[in-house]
């Protein structure tokens, strides 16, 4: 008797004593809290941060990274038509078709070319988001409004459409930024609307309403930052395809022609020129791109995996 | 069905009406408007003023975007500024290379990218695998004029292997009656014709189709991997089907489902965007005639181009809808 009445006591005590605390697994605690924990574990995840990182950490600091004036002419007395100096004393990757310092430009390139990425991108996001939330929130006949708008930019490919909006506004960098920029709408605004309208018909939303909040604090305080995670998860990944975008666009003669600012799509596709002679010139712009496209990917998707309660044990 | 059909094809109406407004607010929008956009940068202003006279451009708006709707239904878009010929007929003339070069790229991408995508699947964990991931991975990141030139330098340029521009040898002297190299060559019995533009296909269509082949190998993997983890193959296991049968029967007709949108989805893309791919190799599709119009400023074959292909890219992505309506009944009730 007593000893049953000690076993049963033991047990309370124990549960007791656990509430406060997270139990085993993962329950209880926040998405965002044990999505972190995940990516933490995940190497994939863990790579493509780390490149991601250095790169900002690259852009960042490139005045006191780079070892010379990316604008600097240096070796201009050693190109030759047909041979342009390569790697040598004080030019680690040697030099471009104007005899300017190839790495130099590649640590200032980074700014450009990861500014391009990150604007784009987020102008992209908060319009699309925008967009998202009008008809997530409102639906009927504003969703069917803003779904039809979607759907005709929808209708351009991409490519075509960054194309028409650069010829548009002219050869600068905001105009290249804009037109990255709406081709990435459409998809940020279809991905929240989904999103959104999932959310909607849970249960927490229906108590929420019954309970009598309003209909502003219902889609700003419950519905959307639960229906961000797939938006998150989007914008990592477009980050790499805005940089690859703006990289074709610059090989399309639409790049910004300002030449105090490198950028690797620019140096990428003014070297395809020299292939033949020395293909450095191309290689080291391409491999940049690719890294940081990259990481960019992987870290998005370890994301995706990361939110979706689907992985959560 | 047919009311699925037809249901779509209402729904493209209001779809391709925007798409008019859109192009035709563009064209007003450019610099110098339409009138400079189809007489050039250098037009006299006596010339500009003769233009908006002939074409109604003194009318108001609504008036100017109903003739606009009236001619591209009839798709009459001008004519080039470069060439001076219809822009519709230089699109049709150079439309078939386009198709041809999708079509090489998509045969490349799906014979490649299904077995693959299947074999790392089933040994999944092992290197294959791996590197079936790490290379799909690779695919989306480059840049695909950067590999275009690549593979233009190494096997046109350096080896001399396979031809690295244009769609045909210009000495060999071919009939053309559809337009479609090869096709012709075959119509004709011209042998050497037909394996000529054949030949001409395979870089680009290489590098054009590496993008789909990255994402038809991870989509396949995943449908794949996600299948045999179904109730109806431990079932088709249970009782006593060979392997093979559960395998050709339940996992393969189930995983291909959603491979098949991804193929229509990048075959629509390959139609319209070529553009980097083709101006590499300088291929004669409108891929080219794009990159051309964009140095020469030639707006009315831009606009043409754009609309045009934004039409194709519509329809393609309809007949996407219907065949998945057709693979998978659950569609259609929706």
């Amino acid at each position: 008797m007593t000893a049953m009445g000690d076993v049963r006591r033991q047990r309370i005590d124990e549960l007791a004593a656990r509430a406060g605390q997270v139990p085993e697994g993962e329950g209880g605690v926040s998405l965002v809290k044990s999505a972190f924990r995940r990516l933490r574990r995940n190497p994939v995840a863990i790579l493509g941060a780390v490149i991601v990182l250095v790169f900002l950490f690259v852009a960042a600091f490139a005045p006191w990274l780079a070892p010379r004036d990316p604008l600097a002419q240096t070796l201009l007395g050693e190109v030759r038509p047909g041979s342009i100096p390569g790697p040598q004393e004080g030019f680690p990757l040697g030099v471009d078709q104007l005899g300017r310092d190839l790495l130099s430009r590649l640590v200032y390139g980074s700014r450009q070319s990861l500014l391009i990425g990150v604007v784009s991108t987020v102008l992209g996001a908060v319009v699309g988001m925008a967009l998202g939330v009008l008809a997530g929130a409102f639906g009927g006949r504003v969703d069917t409004v803003v779904m039809r708008f979607v759907d005709i930019i929808l209708s351009i490919p991409s490519l075509l459409m960054a194309i028409s909006i650069s010829v548009l506004l002219g050869q600068n960098q905001y105009a290249l930024m804009i037109a990255i920029a709406v081709t990435q709408v459409p998809v940020f605004a279809r991905l929240l609307r989904g999103s959104m309208l999932a959310q909607r018909e849970s249960d927490y939303v229906l108590a929420a309403r019954a309970l009598g909040v309003k209909r502003g604090r219902i889609v700003f305080g419950h519905v959307l930052p639960n229906s961000l995670s797939p938006v998150i998860v989007q914008g990592t990944l477009s980050l790499a395809t805005a940089i690859i975008e703006a990289a074709a666009l610059s090989f399309l003669g639409l790049g910004d022609p300002d030449i105090a600012r490198p950028e690797w799509g620019a140096m990428l596709s003014t070297a395809q020129d020299f292939l033949s002679i020395r293909p450095g010139l191309a290689v080291w712009p391409a491999v940049c791109i690719i890294v940081v496209a990259l990481g960019f990917t992987l870290l998005g998707e370890s994301l995706r995996e990361a939110l979706d309660p689907k992985f959560r044990r | 069905m047919l009311r699925f059909v037809v249901r779509r094809l209402l729904q493209l109406v209001p779809i391709l009406l925007g798409l008019s407004v859109l192009l035709f607010a563009w064209l007003r929008a450019l610099p110098g408007g339409p009138a400079q956009a189809a007489l050039g940068e250098r037009a006299t202003p006596e010339a500009i003023a003769r233009y908006n006279e002939l074409f109604g451009l003194d009318q108001p708006i609504w008036v100017q975007y109903l003739r606009f709707l009236g001619r591209a239904v009839q798709l009459d878009f001008g004519s080039s500024a470069r060439t001076g010929r219809p822009v519709t007929t230089e699109f049709l003339e150079r439309m078939p290379g386009t198709v041809e070069l999708t079509l090489f790229a998509m045969v490349f991408a799906i014979g490649v990218g299904i077995p693959l995508g299947y074999l790392a699947a089933r040994r999944h964990g092992s290197w294959l695998d791996s590197s079936a991931v790490i290379g799909s991975l690779l695919g989306v990141a480059i840049p695909v004029f950067f590999l275009a030139y690549l593979l233009r330098l190494l096997f046109a340029v350096e080896l001399g292997w396979l031809p690295g521009s244009g769609r045909q040898e210009v000495r060999i002297d071919a009939t053309h009656i559809t337009n479609f190299y090869v096709l012709d060559g075959l119509l004709t019995r011209e042998w050497d014709a037909a394996w000529d533009a054949f030949l001409h296909l395979v870089l680009p269509g290489i590098a054009l189709g590496t993008i789909p082949l990255a994402i038809i190998v991870r989509i396949t993997r995943a449908a794949v991997l996600d299948v045999v983890n179904e109730d109806y193959v431990r079932t088709a296991n249970a009782k006593g089907l060979s392997a093979d049968t559960v395998r050709r029967r339940h996992v393969i007709r189930n995983a291909l489902l959603p491979v098949s949108t991804t193929i229509g989805l990048q075959t629509g893309l390959l139609l319209s965007g070529a553009v980097l791919t083709e101006t590499v190799f300088a291929f004669g599709g409108v891929g080219s005639a794009i990159y051309d119009a964009i140095f020469a400023r030639d707006f009315a074959v831009l606009q043409g181009f754009v609309l045009m292909l934004a039409v194709v890219y519509v329809l393609v992505n309809l007949l996407v809808d219907i065949s998945y309506g057709l693979l998978d009944p659950r569609v259609r009730v929706r």
